[in-house]
Parts: structure tokens; sequence; C-alpha cells
């Protein structure tokens, strides 16, 4: 490589990777908790086991049990209420208004075959919850999101930088060459190109998917006035509708129509899934892939009837796999433990890329450097 | 010319190895999710694998 293509690219490598760094390491260590979130929940009891529901079984009325969650919350209103697909659970999220956000939900856990509530924390409260935002938005909602998303972005150009960086380095080397008795930068340098390209595929997905996740919000906003822009004429002008049609019914017409699904989650009108007019019953399957590639079906809040069942556009569908591809949560707890490895390799990483600029001298050194590892031994 | 006689062992392009873990890695993080059972071991074979070049290079290390 020519020397001043090799300083471009250096240069490309250095600044994203500076930009990124602090963040990336934040991203990786709260991430390392996040990866075992599920199991964390049920270890202290924030998530209590309880038994799948036995096959056959006939779970309780969901308007009672939408009934049931209010009387905890005199006052509120419901958003959403969905199921976990492995206990006879569901949970009911309430609010002061239909729309509000997230943190501000109060959640209520039910068995669903005797309507009992499940002692469990709420969603967006704790540690876990503190590490989640810290990973996530850093506390500052949509634009905390998206600057996450830009730094998960230059991570990308910064693998790709190094990776073609690593070109002229490992020119004269053998694959996983570590000296580790010469200079100590030397020792670091090979750490830093071995486990770089080690941990090279899995780091690009992970970070890609991950700012793609950061677009979550705008994305389903988009995918709502779209599925609704088609019938908007039918309700224009038309308030939320006060009193709502029964929810098991809702679900009851949706499992009708797409008879070899289950629902996952069902949102209410106003909440910004399924427009002012409808629930929105979320269908799932029951393969990794499927459990996430959500159907929806819209139900008329006041008829009970059908309106659509809108096909997801090409960027939710791209979204929806960006989640299990981040988070690692679709292959077991064997998977999550190789996630958490990858996820420390990546810290070690960026710690040895630091310590290396830390260790610098001008970038034309660096870039003698490299492009004398490139012709040494004679080339 | 190489002084040992036989051509270094890294003739090939150091970007072989990249190429081989980006293909593995892929084929890892896809199979998990069409699938349990044998689609998920395969993913746990792929990422057990790249660890496991890690740790080889690290015994292989050169202390001098």
């Amino acid at each position: 490589m020519q020397r001043s293509a090799i300083k471009a690219w250096f240069v490309i490598h250095k600044w994203t990777s500076l930009v990124c760094t602090l963040f990336l390491l934040l991203l990786c260590l709260t991430g390392l908790p996040l990866i075992f979130g599920h199991e964390i929940d049920h270890l202290t009891g924030a998530d209590p086991e309880v038994a799948p529901a036995p096959a056959g079984a006939v779970l309780r009325d969901l308007d009672a049990q939408v009934q049931t969650a209010l009387q905890h919350y005199p006052g509120n209103v419901p958003l959403f209420v969905g199921w976990d697909p492995e206990a006879a659970v569901m949970y009911v999220n309430t609010g002061a208004r239909v729309d509000t956000p997230p943190p501000q939900m109060q959640t209520v856990q039910l068995n669903t075959l005797t309507g009992e509530q499940v002692p469990a924390a709420q969603f967006n409260e704790g540690v876990m919850y503190f590490i989640l935002r810290l990973h996530t938005d850093l506390f500052v909602g949509l634009p905390g999101l998206l600057f996450m998303g830009a730094m998960g972005l230059l991570f990308v150009v910064a693998i790709v930088s190094g990776l073609v960086l690593y070109g002229p380095f490992m020119r004269r080397q053998r694959f996983g060459t570590l000296r580790t008795g010469r200079s100590r930068r030397l020792a670091w340098l090979d750490l830093h190109n071995v486990l770089g390209v080690v941990t090279l595929g899995w780091a690009l997905v992970v970070g890609l998917t991950g700012a793609i996740n950061t677009l979550a919000k705008p994305l389903e906003q988009a995918f709502q006035a779209e599925q609704l822009g088609e019938f908007a004429a039918r309700y224009a002008g038309q308030p939320r509708p006060a009193t709502l049609s029964s929810l098991q019914a809702a679900v009851d017409t949706a499992r009708a129509a797409e008879p070899d699904m289950r629902p996952a989650f069902v949102s209410f009108p106003g909440t910004g899934y399924s427009g002012d007019h409808h629930y929105g019953v979320f269908m799932q399957g029951d393969t990794p892939l499927t459990e996430r590639m959500y159907r929806p079906v819209l139900i008329d809040a006041t008829t009970g009837e059908l309106t659509a069942q809108p096909q997801l556009p090409l960027y939710m569908t791209v979204l929806l796999l960006s989640q299990p591809l981040h988070f690692g949560d679709y292959g077991k707890l064997p998977l999550k433990i190789l996630w958490a490895l990858l996820d420390i390799l990546t810290i070690i990483v960026l710690v040895s890329g630091l310590y290396l600029w830390i260790k610098r001298g001008s970038t034309a050194t660096r870039v003698t450097e490299i492009e004398r590892a490139q012709h040494r031994e004679g080339a | 010319m190489n002084p040992t006689g036989h051509r270094p062992a890294a003739t090939r392009s150091p970007f072989v190895a990249p190429a081989w873990i980006a293909l593995a890695s892929l084929v890892g993080l896809v199979s998990a999710l069409l699938g349990d059972g044998i689609f998920d071991l395969v993913s746990w074979l792929v990422f057990s694998a790249l660890i496991a070049l890690f740790i080889r290079a690290w015994t292989r290390r050169e202390r001098r």
C-alpha cells in the first residue's frame, strides 16, 4: 500500500476510534449485565419463575385481567398487554394518559389462569433499568439514542479502517502472531490486531444492529403513519373512542385471522402503535426468527371488527431482525455466554487501542511503522 | 529473498484469515436465528472456535 493511502486510513482509524472509544467502553461494560438481564431478573426475584400454562387450559378473560390491573392503579388507562411465551404470565402496562412514555408507565403482571398478581418488579425501576438507560439513551431520550447510534456507526468505520490497516501490518506475519517479548508497544499492537480480527464479524454486526435499534421510535412512527394512512379517511375527524370494544374479542378475532400464530402483545388506541381507533394485536410465530417478525392485526376498537392486516415494510423487518442480532438472546444460555466473552474481547481491543494511542509518537512515525511492517524481511 | 530458503508463511494475502472469520461469524450469527437444536449448536461451535483462535494465539505467543 502507498504511504499516502496508509496515512489516510490511519487518520480515519485514529479519529473514528478516538471519538467513539469511551462511549463504546461504556456500551460494552453496561451491555455485559444486559446480556443476562432475563437470568438476573429471575435470580434477584425481580421476575419470579412461573410455570407455563398447561396445554388447553382455559385462560382468564382478558377484559377481566385489564380491570384487575387497573384496580392496582386507579385512574390509569391501559396501554399495552403482552404475554410471556414461556410462563403463564401476562403484563398490563398502564399510565395516566394513553401517550404515557415508558419511564412513567406502571405495570401489573398477572397469572393468565387465575388473574392473581405476580409480584414482579416494575420494568422501569431498579439497577438493571438504570444500566439499560446508560446503555441506550444516557437518560435523555431520543437525542441520546441517536447520539449512541452515531457512536455505533463510528465504531463500524473504525473496524473497517482497522481491517484495512491490518493488511500492511500482517503482510509478513502469520495470522495470530503475538510478540510479547520485545517491546510492550509491539505486544499490545499484536494483541490489538489479533483480537480485532477475531471479533471482526461479531463486532460489525452488533455495532451496526445497535445503531439501527436506536432508530426504533422514528421507524415505528413511520410504520404507524404508513399502515394507518390507507384508511385514515374513514376515521378522519372522529375522536378517540371513549369506551372500547372487548379486548378478549379483539384477540380472538386476530387469532382466527392468523391461526398458526399466537398474540405477543396488544397496543391500545392512542399508544402510538395502532392509531387512535384500533387495537393493534401483534402476532408472533414460534421459531427464533418468526417470534420476532410480528404480524400486526388491526381491530377497530369501537366495532370490534378486523380492519386490516398490514404487511411489515422492509425497514420494520430490518429493525425487528436487528434486535436479536444485537441482544444475542436467540440461542439460549451458551450463546449469551459466548456473546459476553466476545464483548470482553472487544473491551480488550478498545483498551489496547487506547494504550497504543497514549503511547503514540507522531502520525508520521506511526505511518512509517505500518509501512515498514509491510516491507520487513526483505520484500 | 528469505535467508532460510523456504518461502515465509505469510505469502498468502493477510486478508485470508479475516475473510474466513467474517464468513464464519455470519454463519454463527444467522444459524441460531433459523431454528433451535442443531441451529443453536452451529452458532455455539462457530463462536467457541473464534475464541479458541485467540486462546491458541496466546498460548503460542513469542516470548523473546
